[in-house]
Formats: C-alpha cells, sequence, structure tokens
C-alpha cells in the first residue's frame, strides 16, 4: 500500500483500491494530527450500506468528537477489528495498520471525483498555510 | 503527611473513630446468616485521623471560593452565601413534598413568584420549573416541539437545526428527543451563515435550536431575520439560554422571536455550577407552547396556591416539582439584586469579557473581532505554530495558581481557549489573568519545554487523559 496512488475527500478520508470495486477506507495524516490523540472509534457493522459523502462512523479523540464520512457508495465487507481494540493505530500508521473499513464499491465512477494524492497534497498546504494566517 | 493516601491505608485493627452509647435496647437474634451481607471492609481510623485526611483533601479543591474560574460557558460566578442561608431556612428546607398544599403555601408563593419573574426576563408567557439541569430543560423544550407539531397534526417535522457552534447537550437532547439533526454553518463573522440556513430550512424542520448569544460570546445581530425566516416556513425557533448572564434584563428571547427558551438557574441565577449539580433548567415558553408545559406549575389567586397540570401536558419530567432548593436560590437573587441590579450584573460581565479581549488580543489570536458579550473565544493558533497546544497553557496556568478557562469548545475554533471573567471579578483580579497570559506567551516564545511539562506546582503533574479515555479504571478496589 502507498499513499501516494490512494484517492482523498476534502474531509480527509482515503481510499485504497484493491480492484477495480474493492477497497480500505481510512483516515489521512491531516485528519488524525488534527484531532489529536484517538480513543475511540464507531465504526458502520458489516453489511452497512454506505453512501458517497454521508456518515459512516465516528471518531473521538480527547478533543472532541467527529463523524467519518463515506468517500464512495458501497456495502461494508469487514472492518479493522484491530484498529477497534487500538484506536490509537490511526496516529501511528494512519496510511496502513490504522485502516478503518473495506467496501465494496457500487459506483467506482466515483473515484474520479476524489483528489489523486498529489491534488489532495496541495489541499492540506493550502489549509495549514490559510490556518497559519 | 501528603494527600497521597487514602484510609484503608491508614486502618489498622482496632482503631476507632467513635464510641458508642451502653446499648439500652433487648439484644435481637440477627437473621440467619445467609440472609446477612459480607462485612463491610471499612477502614479502622481514630476521629483525628478522619478529621486530617478530609481537611487535606479539602485543601485541594479548586472552587470560586479560591480563585478566579473562567470557565467559559460555565459562568462560574461568586454566589452570595447568604443565598444558601434562604434555601436553608425550615420552611423550605424542612417540608415534605407530599405535604397537604394548605401547609405549603410559603414555598408554593415562591415558586409561583419566580415563574413569573423568569417570564418576565425572558419575555415569554409561561414557565415549568421542573427541568433540573440546562441539557433536561432542552430536552423538556423539545418534547414541547414535538407535542406542538403533532397536535397540529404536522408529522413530517423529524428534524432539529442547530448551528455548528452549538453546546455538544444541544444535539444530544434532540437525538434524546428522537430528532435527526442537521446542522446549519456560522459565517467568518461568527454569525449563522444566512444563506445556508435558508437552504436547509423546510418542511422537515420542527425547530431550529439557536443559543443567544452564541457559544462563540457573540450576538447575532440577524436574529430578527433568522425568527422570520423559521416562523414563515413552520418550524419553531428554541434558544439555549444558559448564557443569559450576558444580557439579563437588556434583552428579552420573546422580543426576538424565540418561541421557548431553557434557562439555567445554576449558572446565572446564584447556586454553584459544577459538581454535578443540583441544577435547575426551568423552560420558559411563548403562549403557542404553554398549555403543553411539563407538569406541575403553580397557579396563584387571592393569595392562595395551587399546583396544577397544563391541559395538555407533557407529563412530568422529573420527581416532584423539580430541584427545589436551586429555586430558592434564584429566587432571593432576583429579589435581592432587583431589576436594576440584574442590568448592572450582566453589564459588568460583559464589560470584564470585553476588557480581558482588549487586553489579550495582543498576545492571543482573536478570531473574531467584533465586540462580544459575557466571554471572549480565542484560538491558540499562533502558539501551535511555536508548536505549543492549548491543552498546554491551559495546564501552565494551573502553575500560575489560576483555573483555565474553557479549551477546545466551541469546536469550530482551532485550538479554542475560551474566557469567562463575569461580573463578580475585580479589575485586579482581571489584570493578575492578563499579567499570567501575557507571562505564558512569552514563555512560548522562549521556554517551550516547560509549558510542554507543565503543570510544575500542583499536588499532581500531568494527567495521562488518553491512557484514562482508552483504558478507563472505573472501579476501586481495595488492595489486600
Ligand atoms: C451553552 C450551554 N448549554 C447547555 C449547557 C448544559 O447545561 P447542564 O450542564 O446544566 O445540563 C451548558 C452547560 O454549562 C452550556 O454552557
Amino acid at each position: 500500500m502507498n499513499p501516494k496512488e490512494y484517492k482523498y475527500t476534502q474531509e480527509h478520508e482515503w481510499i485504497c483500491t484493491e480492484s477495480r470495486n474493492k477497497g480500505k477506507v481510512g483516515l489521512a495524516d491531516y485528519a488524525q494530527l488534527q484531532l489529536g490523540d484517538i480513543v475511540f472509534l464507531d465504526l458502520p457493522a458489516p453489511g452497512t450500506q454506505v453512501e458517497h459523502g454521508k456518515k459512516m462512523g465516528e471518531v473521538e479523540s480527547v478533543k472532541a468528537v467527529s463523524d467519518i464520512f463515506a468517500p464512495v457508495s458501497g456495502r461494508v465487507l469487514e472492518i479493522n477489528q484491530t484498529v477497534v481494540d487500538e484506536p490509537g493505530l490511526v496516529n501511528k500508521d494512519p496510511y496502513g495498520a490504522g485502516w478503518l473499513v473495506r467496501l465494496e464499491l457500487s459506483k467506482p465512477a466515483e473515484l474520479d471525483a476524489l483528489m489523486d494524492s498529489e491534488k489532495y497534497d496541495k489541499f492540506v498546504v493550502q489549509l495549514s498555510e490559510e490556518e497559519s494566517e | 503527611m501528603s494527600h497521597h493516601y487514602l484510609l484503608p491505608d491508614i486502618s489498622q485493627p482496632g482503631k476507632i473513630g467513635c464510641s458508642l452509647p451502653a446499648l439500652d435496647v433487648p439484644p435481637a437474634e440477627l437473621p440467619p446468616r445467609e440472609l446477612l451481607r459480607q462485612e463491610l471492609e471499612l477502614p479502622e481510623v481514630s476521629e483525628v485521623e478522619l478529621v486530617r485526611y478530609f481537611t487535606a483533601l479539602s485543601k485541594l479543591n479548586y472552587g470560586v471560593d479560591t480563585g478566579f474560574y473562567p470557565l467559559g460557558s460555565c459562568t462560574m460566578k461568586y454566589n452570595p452565601k447568604w443565598h444558601e442561608d434562604i434555601a436553608r431556612l425550615a420552611g423550605f428546607a424542612s417540608i415534605h413534598p407530599l405535604q397537604p398544599e394548605e401547609s405549603v403555601q410559603g414555598a408554593l408563593q415562591l415558586m409561583f413568584e419566580l415563574q413569573e419573574y423568569l417570564a418576565e426576563i425572558t419575555g415569554m408567557d409561561a414557565t415549568s420549573l421542573v427541568p433540573i439541569a440546562g441539557a433536561h430543560g432542552e430536552f423538556a423544550g423539545l418534547l414541547l416541539v414535538r407535542a406542538y407539531h403533532q397536535h397540529r397534526g404536522d408529522r413530517v417535522r423529524k428534524k432539529i437545526l442547530l448551528t455548528d457552534s452549538s453546546h455538544g447537550t444541544n444535539p444530544a437532547s434532540a437525538v434524546m428527543c428522537g430528532f435527526e439533526i442537521d446542522v446549519v454553518a456560522s459565517d467568518s463573522e461568527g454569525n449563522v451563515d444566512m444563506k445556508n440556513l435558508e437552504s436547509m430550512m423546510n418542511d422537515e424542520v420542527a425547530a431550529l435550536t439557536l443559543t443567544m448569544p452564541t457559544t462563540l460570546g457573540l450576538f447575532d445581530p440577524q436574529i430578527l431575520e433568522i425568527s422570520r425566516l423559521v416562523h414563515e416556513r413552520g418550524g419553531l425557533l428554541g434558544a439555549d439560554g444558559a448564557n443569559l448572564n450576558a444580557f439579563l434584563g437588556r434583552v428579552k428571547f420573546g422580543e426576538l422571536g424565540y418561541d421557548y427558551v431553557q434557562l439555567n438557574l445554576h449558572k446565572s441565577f446564584s447556586t454553584p455550577h459544577g459538581g454535578g449539580g443540583p441544577g435547575s433548567g426551568p423552560v420558559c415558553v411563548k403562549e403557542n407552547l404553554s398549555d403543553f408545559l411539563p407538569s406541575p406549575l403553580v397557579t396563584g389567586s387571592n393569595g392562595t396556591y395551587k399546583l396544577m397540570s397544563p391541559a395538555k401536558s407533557i407529563g412530568r419530567v422529573a420527581s416532584f416539582y423539580g430541584n427545589f432548593s436551586v429555586m430558592c436560590k434564584a429566587y432571593a437573587y432576583i429579589r435581592s439584586l432587583g431589576a436594576e441590579g440584574l442590568k448592572e450584573a450582566s453589564e459588568n460581565a460583559v464589560l470584564n469579557a470585553n476588557y480581558l479581549k482588549e487586553k489579550l488580543k495582543p498576545y492571543y489570536h482573536l478570531p473574531y473581532d467584533r465586540t462580544c458579550m459575557h466571554e471572549v473565544v480565542f484560538s491558540g493558533r499562533w502558539q501551535k505554530a511555536k508548536g505549543v497546544h492549548t491543552v498546554d497553557i491551559a495546564k501552565r496556568l494551573l502553575d500560575y495558581g489560576l483555573h483555565p478557562p474553557t479549551v477546545y469548545f466551541p469546536l469550530i475554533v482551532d485550538e479554542a481557549l475560551m474566557i469567562e471573567p463575569t461580573e463578580t471579578e475585580s479589575k485586579q483580579t482581571l489584570d493578575a489573568f492578563v499579567e499570567a497570559m501575557k507571562e505564558i506567551a512569552r514563555e512560548v516564545e522562549e521556554n517551550p519545554e516547560i509549558l510542554h511539562t507543565a503543570p510544575h506546582n500542583t499536588p499532581v503533574r500531568r494527567l495521562d487523559d488518553v491512557r484514562a479515555a482508552r483504558n478507563p479504571d472505573l472501579r476501586w478496589q481495595m488492595r489486600s
């Protein structure tokens, strides 16, 4: 898995496709940095239908609870039980061991609307600049 | 001895802290052993050890009585001790909730008059004093919203709109009440984004809950326009009135177009806030909602006071009448300050917050640079750029003997520091706080490490809140 090949949302989720219609979803490094130490994850049960841009779960850090949005529509195949038991993995390894769910994509074409890593990096740089103004 | 011990640690068999009188009744047989609970492992200590233990603990307390407590959104003002005396008068403190009405006329009169005062202060038509916390009052208000729409035969309104700066209890209350929630954005000035509201305010929306002043400590000048839009589209407008301390006697929710408001008597009206209660969150409503109010209400005519239930009441939301002792203190507060006094209290609360805003603005980023109400929200982003976070600033303030402000709330302000000085603090105290904050801003530049490792002078050093949240240890067990 190489984050350079992932696709990203403006809400800082990533998706890494394994085949044309399956992929893993997680939170980007920027998200985990903003959230701080993550202490709890609420993920959709396998079988749940999720919808592009709609809330599919929650992440709780010592500072706040935030929504996790589905980067694309589809069905949850599997959740990462290891990260549920040890949410700090999202902080430690957001693009690897900290993945959240595996989805079966119902509309793979939705991927085209997401940012590639180059575009996403620029997006984050811009956000950080706005922030330190 | 340090405070790092518990009573069982100094327990020794045979030590005793009390002496029982000689038995003066015939001894009775104990029930069979299997019916008896196990012996409780109570610590055995002497009286003086017990006194020292609790005295040592009490010295670790920090409260409004020991120092400045600018915890934003919590209105940690000083409450005159005299109001406690009022609540403890035998006629208030020693009565039973099931006593006949004729025998508790004084208590009922107090409740009746408090209902009226709160309705007057908020510009509403009726008040129920029953809810026992701010969040509980929000919940009661939303039950009223639901009853109102159901009574009209409208069953499609299943949503509550909230703003993104809302206090966490606002969405929680709506969800508890069975509503869905949608979040309206704030604009760059910290006001409601009218375009966003316009697009979301449809016929599925039962009500908009809008805290006033908002949790950014700002008065939204578009409120009349907001009220018109919400009502035109068939919704109700509800206020989280927990920030009333900003405009007591100056602004009335009723005149702003609100249909209901919950108040936090334990913030604005002289009951200490915190420690888990008791609280009181009366809900005040316009006429359109008054028939649904939670029961009981107190009515009065010709000097006789009675309990009654409104025609279509949503019923009881708490046992008996709510937290009566808190009502006594609120009553004492309102009567002792009077109309002019209440206004003055709010004016000073707003003046104090603006004073801190102006004094601290050069040192901390002020995201909404405009006149604030009773509290001011800074952002720690300048310090964040230097690797120091708001949590470090908060911990460092403890070393200066000060209680930190509220941090990381409202959520829409990065690294938020929310400061509410309240009206009861003198200029001297405020200046001392400003000096400490300036000093800390200097430390961020010169010695950030001291912030990362703060606090240094407190009974315990920095607590591991991450570990506490990940592996909560919720039950103390006796070491054997
Ligand atoms: C703005 C606001 N709303 C609601 C509440 C909830 O009040 P309570 O803690 O009494 O439930 C608070 C608490 O301080 C508050 O600050």
